[in-house]
């Protein structure tokens, strides 16, 4: 290779490593900005501020949905199967909110470590299959982990 | 090989050669497109949590994958035209970025209009969501720069730097679901191992990809035929091939 070229494929290799390495660094300064909710164990450990809105994110544990008589009102605990937190909301929940399923809920924390959400996300995994396929899996998988009440 | 490599650096011989590349590529695309939307539209079972609301992912996947590895093409034409300096890199880069820039429009649009039933929200401020809306404004930003430079060599140079720094963003958004607590899926469909997509769904999820990537090449080839029309319009070899036609 012509040794004109050569400095400038080196300049141009150094240029992408440089500024890849410097993004990636300020990604990895960045990273608890980055990430979108805090997971239970993380609010039970007081790592989630108080004082301001946080999301909190895991799977709703199985059984644990109330929903009010009279109102909108639903109570409800997320795990993230080593921790749980309870989640009050008022309002309409989105059509894929179910028992063991994701989800992501934002609000502020009260004295007694409950979230009081302003709005619940559901956060569905990577799983794609046809209805039948589903049916003749439920009969055959025992459910996996034991969420965490305290 | 290298006598192919040294041929399409050549603007009369890259007219000519895309020119039969367009007409074979034209009806595959379109032949692809149909089966690929038909099988994924109507054939294809719908999901046991979603319903039909899932298949907005034979659009939505399609775009995002192919605007991520559009963007490799670009850089990659960056690296060439700083390095080797040839005008034919230039012109694909430029015809690279307008394409790219439509596909990531794409998956971020059908990504919000898919959010809104499944997540309940248009949009969230999730780290693939906001990296996806970096690689949109990386690709418009490599049209704007080209357009603001008065000399389009300088113009080329500066629009290769911006793409080959922005590169770092491909890997970001690949990794982002796994990376950090997002609210997006991570990968149904996974190289190593069993994808998490059933194969009655995946089968034309794939066939779409192919789809998009042959239409990615077919829009980027007319681009880059428009734009050597355009700056070879006073050179003799396309006057000569203009009046035989």
């Amino acid at each position: 290779m012509h040794p004109v070229r050569k400095q400038r494929l080196i300049l141009v290799s150094l240029m992408v490593v440089l500024s890849s390495a410097a993004i990636g660094l300020v990604a990895f300064a960045l990273r608890d900005n980055i990430n979108l909710f805090y997971p239970p164990a993380d609010v039970v450990a007081g790592k989630a501020p108080m004082d301001r809105s946080i999301r909190l994110g895991g799977m709703v544990v199985e059984g644990s949905i109330e929903r009010s008589e009279t109102d909108l009102d639903t109570t409800f605990w997320v795990t993230d199967y080593e921790a749980s937190v309870p989640v009050r909301f008022s309002g309409i929940l989105p059509d894929l909110f179910a028992e063991g399923e994701g989800v992501v809920a934002e609000g502020t924390l009260d004295e007694s470590g409950m979230l009081v959400a302003t709005q619940v996300l559901a956060k569905h995994d990577e799983n794609y299959m046809p209805p039948e396929v589903a049916a003749a899996l439920e009969g055959k998988t025992a459910p996996q982990g034991q969420p965490v009440l305290p | 090989m290298w006598a192919f490599i040294h041929k399409l650096g050549s603007p009369p011989w890259f007219f000519g050669f895309s020119g039969t590349l367009v007409r074979w590529l034209l009806p595959v695309t379109v032949t692809l497109l149909l089966v690929g939307a038909v099988w994924g539209l109507l054939v294809a079972p719908p999901d046991f949590r979603q319903g039909n609301s899932y298949r907005i992912i034979y659009i939505h996947v399609p775009a995002a994958v192919v605007a991520l590895a559009g963007y490799y093409v670009m850089a990659f034409a960056g690296a060439v035209s700083l390095i080797w300096r040839i005008k034919m890199a230039d012109v694909t880069m430029r015809a690279a970025a307008p394409v790219g820039a439509v596909l990531t429009a794409i998956a971020l649009v059908t990504g919000a209009i898919w959010g809104k039933p499944t997540w309940g929200a248009w949009w969230v401020w999730d780290a693939r969501i906001t990296s996806m809306l970096i690689l949109l404004f990386l690709y418009l930003g490599v049209v704007a720069l080209f357009e603001a430079y008065e000399n389009k060599t300088a113009a080329a140079r500066a629009c290769a730097v911006l793409s080959l720094v922005g590169m770092v963003n491909i890997p970001i958004i690949y990794k982002s679901v796994d990376w950090w607590y997002s609210l997006h899926q991570p990968a149904s469909i996974k190289f190593t191992g069993e994808s998490a997509i059933d194969s009655s769904m995946l089968y034309p999820l794939l066939l779409m990809i192919l789809a998009f990537y042959c239409l990615f090449a077919l829009t980027l080839l007319l681009n880059m035929r428009a734009e050597l029309l355009w700056t070879h319009r006073d050179s003799g070899w396309l006057k000569q091939l203009v009046g035989d036609t």
